[in-house]
């Protein structure tokens, strides 16, 4: 048995008297891509939070790659190739899009000397292929905080991909997007996944798209887990619908 | 960038040559280049990476002070030296002993102001937007009055710095043109600062910070880099206008909050922050600003000078600079490319 590349034991979060998360256990298995979906205020931004080091769980235990990471900081954890983005979608908006590619490469091996080194014509070569990826290539001169949402979007896309990660903790990536754009997204999620061979764990309210990208579907709430399986497990799940049909 | 190189040597020569054409207006001149440093070295931290500092006049301050020991010291000793019985001695010393002094003095102001950033940034990087700004104007004024305090150095009565070897003509070419060559340095330096990994890890702490930890850049290495890169050369600035001013003390003159301290950051406004030019241009125009309404304007300047940075920060929030990128985004290279890809290879989009 492989190690999950993320290992959720037992953990609960609670905000003054609201539990958001409540015993949850799960795993991402190296190399699938995971989903997680649930109501709104269900506790999936919190699990993710947890996670990727943004508030100190109360108690239970994360690991990554089996290295307990419960105790570490944002960057920490950042550095270990476990990367998120964002609901509202998070850019260095007076850069041009290069420069937001650019200032993501990984920063695993950064030295204090790094700091002061300018960056490799190969570097900028990759950030303007994986922006062609993601169909932002003209744009690439252009200051990030001008494009539209979606372009943000997957621009925040793009600037993940060039920090190589080795597992992605995508917050509903597709919210706001043009629903023809959809189709293209959901490609090139899977595309990352198979060629470039990220891990990923996927928040999505839009059940088309999840069912489609993910091969196993945790469902949370109320902070609970409340069922997991493959993609039609969960559609038959009569706990499932009544949590989004509101039976609770 | 060609273009860019004209212009820098044009300041250079007219550096060189405005104290033979403009005698008169050297000790103006000499300030302009200080101004174009606090400027430079104000916009690091507000500008480039959005940390807006009320306090950075603290380094000048303290890199002032500094210098002043390290001169003092190496000759006499400094307590008896601050005291009314020697005040006979601060003539008293010989070229050599003299320069000696300067040139350490101006290191160690540049390198203790150094070790000073980085003991504060592990206080004050804790602080974030406002908190930040406040927290380093009580920086200051606590500085300023601690230092008044302090009777070693003279305390709220101040200090004589060493007097000049030479006649005041040698004396004000002299520092003439070490202002000039410490502005140029900062220059310098930042120019290529900005163009590494550096400058844009900045600009990205500058545009969302909790984005730049969540992609696992070093904020806190960078941030504590920045704020040395300003207190080294404002050591220096410090360490300078104390020499040329020949006599210290704490509030008027080390640590002037409402003028210098003010001054720096109404600058970078006006000339555009965020950018290289910007403090430069505006360290220029409010300079010359200020100098023509203390020479034409009298009882009026300070009015004047309000005017101009209400001009600024309710009309033109974006500086001089920031305004012509706006009106001219091509001129700076923000274009959308007629290409649909990077060229030969294939890649494919979707």
């Amino acid at each position: 048995m492989t190690t999950p590349t993320i290992e959720v034991t037992n953990v609960s979060k609670s905000f003054g008297g609201v539990a958001a998360n409540k015993l949850v256990s799960m795993s991402v298995e190296p190399g699938k891509i995971t989903g997680l979906i649930g109501p709104n205020g269900s506790g999936k931004t919190t699990l993710f939070n947890s996670i990727v080091g943004y508030h100190p769980i109360d108690e239970g235990s994360i690991k990554f790659e089996g290295q307990e990471i419960s105790k570490l900081r944002v960057q920490q954890i950042a550095r270990l190739g476990m990367l998120r983005t964002f609901q509202q979608t998070r850019i260095y908006g007076k850069m041009d899009c290069v420069q937001n590619m650019l200032i993501s490469v990984p920063h695993r091996t950064a030295t204090f000397s790094d700091m002061f080194t300018k960056y490799p014509a190969e570097l900028t070569e990759k950030a303007e292929h994986l922006l062609e990826f993601v169909g932002l290539y003209q744009k690439r001169k252009l200051i990030s905080g001008d494009l539209s949402f979606g372009q943000q979007k997957l621009l925040e896309f793009a600037m993940a991909l060039m920090n190589e990660p080795k597992v992605l903790l995508l917050d509903e990536p597709t919210a706001g997007i043009n629903p023809t754009l959809i189709n293209g997204l959901i490609d090139r999620l899977k595309r990352a996944n198979e060629e470039f061979g990220i891990t990923l764990f996927v928040i999505e309210h839009n059940m088309r798209v999840i069912m489609n990208l993910a091969e196993k579907i945790y469902c949370l709430a109320h902070g609970e887990m409340l069922a997991e399986g493959t993609p039609d497990e969960i559609k038959d799940d009569q706990r499932v619908i009544d949590a989004y049909l509101g039976a609770h | 960038m060609n273009k860019e190189n004209y212009v820098i040597a044009a300041v250079v020569i007219f550096g060189v040559a405005a104290p033979f054409l403009f005698p008169n207006y050297m000790v103006q001149i000499s300030l302009l280049w200080i101004m174009i440093l606090f400027a430079l070295t104000w916009d690091t931290l507000g500008g480039q990476m959005g940390y807006n500092s009320l306090g950075n006049i603290t380094f000048f301050g303290v890199g002032m002070y500094i210098s002043a020991i390290v001169q003092v010291g190496m000759v006499y000793d400094v307590a008896l030296y601050a005291s009314p019985d020697g005040a006979a001695l601060t003539g008293n010393f010989a070229p050599t002993q003299y320069f000696t002094g300067l040139g350490l003095g101006i290191l160690a102001a540049a390198v203790g102001n150094v070790i000073l950033a980085i003991l504060l940034s592990q206080i004050f990087f804790g602080l974030r937007g406002p908190y930040f700004a406040i927290g380093t104007l009580g920086l200051a004024l606590a500085a300023g009055e601690l230092l008044g305090a302090w009777d070693y150095v003279g305390g709220s009565g101040g200090i004589a710095l060493p007097v000049f070897p030479f006649d005041p003509t040698t004396q004000k070419f002299f520092f003439y043109f070490l202002c000039l060559a410490a502005a140029f340095l900062t220059f310098a330096f930042l120019r290529w600062l900005y163009k590494t990994r550096f400058g844009l890890a900045i600009n990205a702490i500058r545009d969302d910070e909790e984005k730049a930890d969540a992609m696992g850049i070093h904020t806190k290495r960078h941030k504590t880099v920045a704020w040395c890169t300003s207190a080294f050369f404002l050591g220096i600035s410090g360490a300078l206008f104390g020499n040329m001013t020949g006599f210290i003390e704490p509030l008027e003159v080390a640590f002037p909050t409402v003028t210098f301290g003010i001054f720096m950051v109404a600058m970078a406004l006006l000339g555009g922050k965020g950018t290289l030019w910007g403090p430069v241009l505006g360290a220029f125009v409010f300079h010359t600003v200020k100098e023509l309404t203390w020479t034409y304007l009298l009882g009026w300047q300070w009015i004047a000078l309000g005017a101009l940075i209400i001009l600024n920060t309710v009309y033109f929030q974006q500086g001089i600079l920031g305004w012509a990128r706006e009106k001219w985004p091509e001129t700076f290279g923000i274009t959308v490319d007629k290409d649909m890809s990077s060229g030969s290879e294939e890649r494919g989009t979707s």
